[in-house]
This record gives C-alpha cells, structure tokens and sequence, in this order.
C-alpha cells in the first residue's frame, strides 16, 4: 500500500486485551459531542471522515478488504486507498462520485463518543446542511488549501453559524498537495478571519491538514513543526458540549405523554431542555400559569434526587393541577414568554415554494398549532450575504417573515448571545396540511407586541342570542367548483327557497367582494389565498351576527377552504362541492373566461393553468350534469333542513 | 452542581424522547421485535420510557419459523415480563409453499420477512412500528431518518425522506402510510453492548460461547439447532464453542468460534475482532454492495 498510514494515537487493542473490565470503565463514562462537516464538493469531506473512522479503529477488517477493492475499482485515488469510499453510501451516488444526503457516522475515543453528521456541499442542498447542523454542537469548515476560501465556504459558515454552533474548525484540508505552505495556509487563515468578522463570528479554531495523508487528524503532523495547535481529534475531545451549557438556564420540559397507569399515579413525561430539577422545586405550567412543586422524579430504576438538561424523566407534582402534551413545565420564578406572533428566520426546504398566507402545521417542542407566514421582509443570499426582496421562499431559500399563530404558544428566542441555543423552544418546524411533508425549519427571533396589546373584547349579546331571535342556527354554506360549474346560480336558488323558509341569509359573491373589498388583490396563488381568508373572516362575523351566509367562490385550494372550516366553530361550516367536469364548464363558459384562458390572455385561472383541488369529504356534493339546478339548490336545502 | 451525561445517558434520554413522542402522535403503534439483542435494548428503553406504565403498544414477532429454538423462548419470557401483548405473525402463503432457506434462498427472507411484515401491519392497521435497526450497521442505514416515512405500499424513497431538525420529529401521515421509527438509530454495536452490560437487559444466551452442534459451509458456520437442518452428504455436525454475534434464521446465520462466555469478554471479542457484525448474515450480499438498499426499497424493515 503506497498510501503513508500513520500510526493511530488510539492504540488501545493492548488495555482491551488485558484488562477489558479497566476499559469499559473508562468507556463508561465517556461523553458525546455531534458534529457536522462542510465542504464543497472536492474539498475532502468523506476522506476526512473516512479517516477518522480509520484513526479510531472503527474500520473492520472485512470492511478494509472491500475498501481496497473497491478503491482500484471506483476510487479517485489512483488505486490508493479511497477513504471516501466508506462513507458515500447509497448507490446512485456511489456512481455519481458525490454525497447527496445527511449521513451520519460514528466513531470513538477514550473520552467521547463522536456522532458526525456528512452533509454536502453541493449547492441545491442547503436543506440537507441545515438538517445536518440542527444537532451538532461543532462544525469543521473544509477548505481545499489549493482553492482557499471559496464561496461555498461562506455559505456553510453563515448557516453553521445561523444555526447557533458555537465551535466552527477552520480546516485547511490537502495540504499535502501544497508541499506544506506556511504562507499559504495563514493566508486563508487572514483571509476567512475577515469574512468570519463580517458575518457576526466572533472566533473560530484554524487547522492546517491532511486527510488523505492524516497530517493533524489523530497525530501531530511531522512535516508541519511550524504549527502548534491541536489535533483535530483533540479538539474534538476538548470542546464544551450545548448541552451541559443549557444546566445552567432556568428549568424548563416539554411534557410530551401524561403517564397514569393507575389513579395513584400521575406523571409528566419530557426531556428536559434546560436547567436542573429535584423534588421540592417550585414550577409553572404555561400556558397557562399554574403553579406547584416537584414531588417525584420517576424512573424504572428508581425515584432520582435531581435530574438535568439533556435527560429523559417523569414528573410528578404535589398538587392536581392541569397538564397535557404540548404545556411546558419551567421554573416558577423564571418562566418563558407565551404568544402568537414572531419574527422568525425561515429556512425553506420542500419543492412547493412557501405560500403566504396558507395555514401550515407548526411544531414546536411538543406544541402543534396552526401558522401563518407573511409576506417576508427579505431573503437572504447566501453566497453574498446580501438582503433581498422576495414575496415568497423557494427551496433552499433562507429568509426573515413575520408569523402568526392560532393560539398562544411558549417559546424562547434561538439564538442566545455566547452562550448554546435554546433549540427546544427556539426552534420550529412547518409541516404541510395536506402532504404532511416538512416544508421549513424555523428559529424565532423575538416575539411581536402587536398581538399583547390587542385583546378580545367580549360582548354581551353573543353568537346564540343573534341567532336565537331569528329563529335559526347560524351557518356558513360553502359553495366551491370551477369556474362556470353554477356555483352563483345554485347558492342563489338555496338562497331564495331559504328566503320563503322566513330564513335570515346573506349570499357573499367571489365576483361582487372583488369589486370591493378585495378589490386590490390580483390571482396569484398568495392573491386567493387572501381573497379567501378575508371572505372567510367576513363570512364568520355574519355567522356571529346570527346569520346564515351563502358563499360562492372558486376556492380551488383545500388548505384555504379547511383555514376557512377552522376558523368556525364545528358543524357550522358546510362545503358544498359543485361537481362540474372541466369540459363542461368549459363549454358553458358563459363568462368568455375559458376562452381567453386558453388564449393565453389570462393567467392563473383554474382548471387551465391553476390547478383546482376537489373536495375530499365535502358535507354536500351536486353533480351539475345529472342535476338542474332548481334540483341541485332542493337537494342542498334538503340536506341542511335540519338547521333551525 | 453540573453532571455531565454520558454517551450512554445521551443515547438513552434520546431513544426514550423518540419512543413518547411517537406514542403521543400516531394512533396505532407497534414494536417490531425480533429477540435479537437491538431488540432486546429497545424493549428495555420502552420500559423505561412508559414506567409506571407498561409500553402502551403490542410486541409484533415475525415469525420465519425458522428462529433458534432459544429465541422462541426469551421471546415469551419477556413478552410475560414486559407485561406487553405479543402478536406473532407468519405468513400463510409462505407455509404453504412450504418456503425455507435451503430450498429457496433469497425468497425465504422475501417471503417470510418482507412480505410477512408488510402483511402484518396491514391486518392490524398499525401506522408506526418501532424497529432496532442501527445507522452503524450498513451503509443505506446511514442515511435513514429516525423516523422514516413509507408509502401504503411500505416502500421507501431515500430521495425524498423529510428532513429531521433537533429533537422535532414530524410523525404525520395520511391514511394508509406508515412510518418506520428506529430508537436506537445512533447506537453502535459497541454502545448496544454496553448498555446491555449496565442494565442487565436479557439476551438469548446464543450470544454467549457454548459448545454446540455446527457444520461449516460456504465459509460460514452454521449451527444445527433442530432435526429440520438437512445435512449434505458427507456433512457430520461437531460440537464447536462458538456464539452469535447477530441471530436471524438458523440456517442463515453464521457463528464465530468463540470461549467469551461473560459479557466483559463479549465486548472484549467484539473490540478486538477483524470481521464487521453483518458478514455473518447472507442477506447484505445478495445484489451486490446495494443488497439492503434495494430490500429496503421493497419494504424490508
């Protein structure tokens, strides 16, 4: 093997073999740190890992042997050992030659446990890097010494950064194929200092290497004298982990699962985000505000004296006091903010761009409520740091948006200044109604005071009393279907027969509300989704003033028409689906739209080049080719005469 | 007054984070449980998770028929202990044609696993099923999210798995898709020793050296652990001291020669031992280095 192998600092087969129970102590009591690596495509990453996994002896012999075949096979090494090989796993891109995924490895020494996250450089995966970095507590920021600081090392170092790692390794990779170069390698180091400066890095720990060659990996380099810091290894051994950092903030856990196996016991179930706890400690539940005292710290193993940050545990408290999945248990005297809009960064990961406005699931913690998403004030570049503006974030895109909530949430800002963040409830994701996909991850920056100051002012003729003195029971009927399918004609028809039932209605028109109150909004995607949003609010305050209220809008996206439902107590919004064919709406096209549509002279419009999504469990549904529509509007009356 | 956690407490409070959290969001949850010892761990971590409580979900065995005789028994010992309801499943289609490893090769782990489990998380409607597999153990597994999203079909698409951020895992659904969970994802062989060590977790004493009935073939050695085994001609069983370090399907699973009959020496052997945990399992050959890619493509745990 013409590749030097240097020998690894970590022989430790001789204590294995002669007193394996010594090892395992000093084994047990190891601790664990995460960490990303981040490079561009040739910068060396899988090398790098493959190397430390070579270092630490976590390569078997089976897995050698097939390395070496493979190398002569695959390798870019001219048949030298390929390290890269070991760490490149699937087989699409085995053949590729390049990392498309987050892959996640391990090794270990006599005092850690290394979980390293391989995430790539490539430019279309940001996402994949965010993912990659959301649980390290280090990043190694790889440059080829041949290159230097390349734009692609900018962007790794803001999102490292962005996402609140504390550690960033600047190493200066191959430089082996530099002869070694002094020079050269503080030249980068000046010049990644400055860009490091300029981006809010306050410091970072250089290294010059050789993954290939294994120059500073485990041992130190013998052709670099001139260099005195640590191995890369002994800094990752060194380093403050996030989470003992977090024991010093004040307690909090999110309850995930109330445990009541019996009425003699009742637990709160959690990891715990921060600080310590023992029995007797005063805390809060919020939301909420509740107060009482830790009586019980439950374990399989036996009740604890105290647990901490980072450990999963059952608590009891000495008074019946509400609790459930989703509340957050905190120190009484320091408890966390609660509220329903923030400013936020979000990073965008899902192929259907962000849709303003759209109600999208947002977890937090263990809390999952509605969301929505302002247009955002800017988006950044990530190559250039620049600011620009955008009215939606597509893949990849990283931007700063305002976002409103359902209900009040507990949250605490990511990123903390010098010290580790509060990934618990700093942290969000946002889930997709529909796919279910996770489309976003999100970090709150502070929360807005607009929501504090505006309260709800309660009145004391309510929602039952209008709709007592007419005799009914308030409704929203929905009506939703291509355009020309008869939505107007048949929520006219309901609407008339209602009217001799001495029924009080209002009939609400997609086309009369555009000539007024939305009279400013366009049909873009976000445009409709607004239209309908403020329909659906107007459509509600009628609902409370007693009424019935008839609404004929295209609506064509489910998510708005379920924001709408949302928004209405249950049972009182009932979706009509107008089940008209797009060919025969087309050919009744009694507008001229379709016409025009597939003239190209308008855009957007559905059914042609907007896609319309049909109801899946509509309450109603009328078929307009089998049905009159003096027949539709008697069936739909049918159906809801149940309503008084 | 900081304690700092070890990896072992780390990887514990995680796996235990991963098991509530998918408890309190999916409607019907499973745990796959094969008896090895990832299973065994993982058993213990939901004990743990749930106590006082016992683990709100049923233990799916699925069954080749063809486990050691020694698996059969932890399984039902544990299964009482855990306080858990066990489901055994085999697949009907499979005993009728009469499907076993020396007749039928890779259709036996297609038929009896694959399509046994696929099969049996149909019949029960469950959308989460908790599995042991470890990112260490092969190369596709790496890359697999904790929890990892199948389509109604159970197939799996590494191409679009939804991203994982912190501790925020998104367990959402539509009806007729599952989810895959694997607890222990970021354990090593090594990590799984440990703490099988510090908490006393039952294993199948397979794992231990003891002299046993084996033939060698094909460069495995294979032990003849019932009358079915069929003997080529000239083959002769000798007793060996060997053990497992993985148990499958007894005519598929190869043993090492072994004399570690503690737990210390277990760990000791594994440390200092020149071959990788899967090679004794003929499953990761088939097809070539992309072997469990492609059976997890096709619903393989």
């Amino acid at each position: 093997m013409a590749t030097t192998v240097q020998t690894s600092a970590y022989q430790t087969d001789a204590l294995i073999a002669e007193d394996i129970d010594a090892y395992l102590d000093q084994h047990r009591n190891k601790t664990m740190l995460r960490f990303i690596t981040c490079g561009s495509v040739d910068d060396g990453k899988s090398t790098l890992i493959g190397r430390l996994l070579y270092d630490s002896k976590m390569i078997f012999e089976d897995q050698l042997a097939a390395l070496e075949a493979d190398s002569k096979r695959v390798g870019t090494q001219g048949g030298e050992i390929d390290f890269a090989l070991l760490v490149d796993g699937l087989a699409a891109e085995r053949e590729q030659g390049i990392t498309i995924d987050v892959a996640y490895r391990f090794f270990s020494t006599e005092k850690r446990k290394f979980i390293v996250a391989d995430t790539p450089g490539h430019e279309q995966y940001t996402r994949n890097m965010v993912t990659g970095a959301s649980t390290a507590d280090l990043a190694v920021i790889l440059v080829d010494a041949r290159k230097g600081v390349l734009t692609q090392t900018k962007r790794h170092s803001y999102l490292a950064h962005l996402i609140g790692i504390r550690n960033l390794v600047l190493a200066v990779n191959k430089m082996d194929l530099i002869g070694y170069d002094q020079a050269r390698y503080e030249e980068i180091v000046a010049e990644y200092s400055a860009f490091a400066k300029s981006i809010g890095i306050t410091a970072f720990t250089p290294m010059p290497i050789s993954g290939f060659k294994g120059d500073n990996i485990s041992i130190a380099s013998n052709t670099m004298a001139w260099y005195s810091g640590p191995t890369l290894m002994e800094h990752l051994e060194a380093v403050d982990v996030d989470v003992d950092d977090d024991q010093a903030k004040p307690f909090r856990m999110s309850v995930q699962w109330v445990n009541r196996p019996n009425l003699d016991f009742r637990g709160f179930s959690g990891q715990i985000a921060a600080g310590t706890v023992k029995p007797g400690d005063a805390i809060r539940v919020l939301p909420g505000g509740k107060t009482s005292t830790i009586s019980r710290i439950t374990t399989l193993d036996g009740d604890l004296d105290e647990a901490v940050a980072g450990q999963s545990v059952t608590l009891s408290f000495a008074d019946e006091i509400d609790c459930s999945r989703g509340n957050v248990i905190a120190a009484s005297d320091a408890p966390p903010e609660t509220a329903d809009q923030f400013e936020t960064t979000i990073v965008w990961m899902d192929d259907e761009p962000l849709i303003v406005g759209r109600s999208y699931w947002l977890k937090l913690g263990t809390q999952m409520v509605s969301a929505t998403v302002r247009e955002p004030k800017y988006q950044v570049n990530v190559n250039t740091m620049e600011r620009l503006a955008t009215k939606t974030l597509e893949l990849n895109a990283i931007g700063v948006a305002e976002i409103t909530t359902d209900r009040a949430i507990v949250f605490e800002a990511y990123a903390q200044d010098g010290a580790a963040p509060n990934k618990v409830l700093g942290g969000f994701i946002l889930i997709d109604k529909i796919t279910n996909a996770t489309v976003a991850a999100g970090m709150i920056h502070f929360s807005l005071r607009r929501s504090q100051n505006v309260h709800w002012q309660a009145t004391d003729i309510g929602r039952e009393a209008h709709a007592g003195l007419k005799n009914q029971k308030q409704a929203v009927l929905w009506f939703t279907g291509l355009s020309g399918a008869g939505k107007s004609t048949i929520a006219n028809e309901v609407e008339k027969q209602l009217n001799l039932m001495n029924r009080h209605t209002f009939l609400l028109d997609g086309d009369n509300i555009r000539h007024g109150l939305n009279k400013d909004l366009g049909f873009t995607e976000a445009d409709r989704i607004e239209n309908i949003r403020r329909v659906g609010e107007v459509a509600k305050l009628m609902a409370d003033a007693g009424l019935i209220v008839l609404t004929a809008f295209i609506s064509p996206f489910r998510a708005e028409r379920d924001m709408v439902r949302a928004m209405l107590p249950a049972g009182e919004f009932i979706e009509i689906f107008v089940d008209t064919p797009l060919d025969v709406a087309e050919g009744r096209d009694v507008k001229g739209l379709y016409k025009k549509a597939r003239a190209g002279d308008l855009k957007n419009f559905t059914g042609i080049d907007s896609p319309y999504e049909a109801p899946l469990n509509a309450e109603i549904r009328v078929n307009t080719v089998e049905m009159t529509p003096a027949e539709a509007a008697a069936f739909i009356v049918r159906q809801i005469m149940p309503l008084k | 007054m900081a304690k700092t956690l070890t990896h072992l407490e780390r990887l514990e409070a995680e796996a235990i984070h991963i098991l509530r959290e998918v408890v309190a969001e999916a409607d019907k949850p499973v745990m796959l449980y094969s008896v090895g010892k990832d299973s065994a761990v993982m058993l213990h971590l939901a004990r743990k998770a749930f106590y006082p409580s016992p683990p709100p979900f049923p233990l799916l065995h699925v069954d080749t028929t063809w486990k050691f005789q020694e698996m059969y028994k932890l399984r039902d010992r544990m299964a009482a202990e855990s306080g858990m309801e066990l489901l055994v499943y085999q697949n009907p289609e499979a005993a009728e044609r009469g499907i076993n490893p020396f007749d039928h090769g890779a259709l036996h782990t297609d038929m009896w696993k694959t399509e046994g489990l696929k099969q049996a998380l149909n019949l029960h409607g469950f959308d989460a099923a908790f599995g042991g597999a470890r990112r260490d153990e092969e190369k596709s597994r790496a890359k697999e999210r904790i929890i990892s999203f199948r389509t109604a079909t159970h197939g799996w698409d590494p191409k679009n798995q939804r991203p994982e951020l912190w501790n925020l895992y998104n367990a959402r659904k539509s009806k007729g898709e599952s989810i895959r969970v694997f607890p222990i994802s970021n354990w090593t062989e090594l990590d799984v020793w440990q703490y099988i060590q510090l908490n006393d977790v039952p294993i199948v004493p397979l794992y231990y050296a003891g002299v046993r009935p084996t033939v060698e073939r094909d460069g495995m050695l294979l032990m003849v652990d019932d009358d079915r085994f069929r003997l080529e001609p000239g083959e002769v069983p000798i007793d060996r001291s060997i053990r497992f370090r993985t148990l499958g399907c007894y005519p598929l699973t190869g043993a090492v020669e072994s004399t570690a009959s503690t737990l210390s020496e277990i760990i000791q052997e594994t440390l200092l031992t020149t071959t990788s945990e899967r090679q004794g399992r003929a499953i990761d050959k088939d097809a070539g280095g992309a072997g469990m890619e492609k059976k997890k493509q096709e619903g393989y745990f």
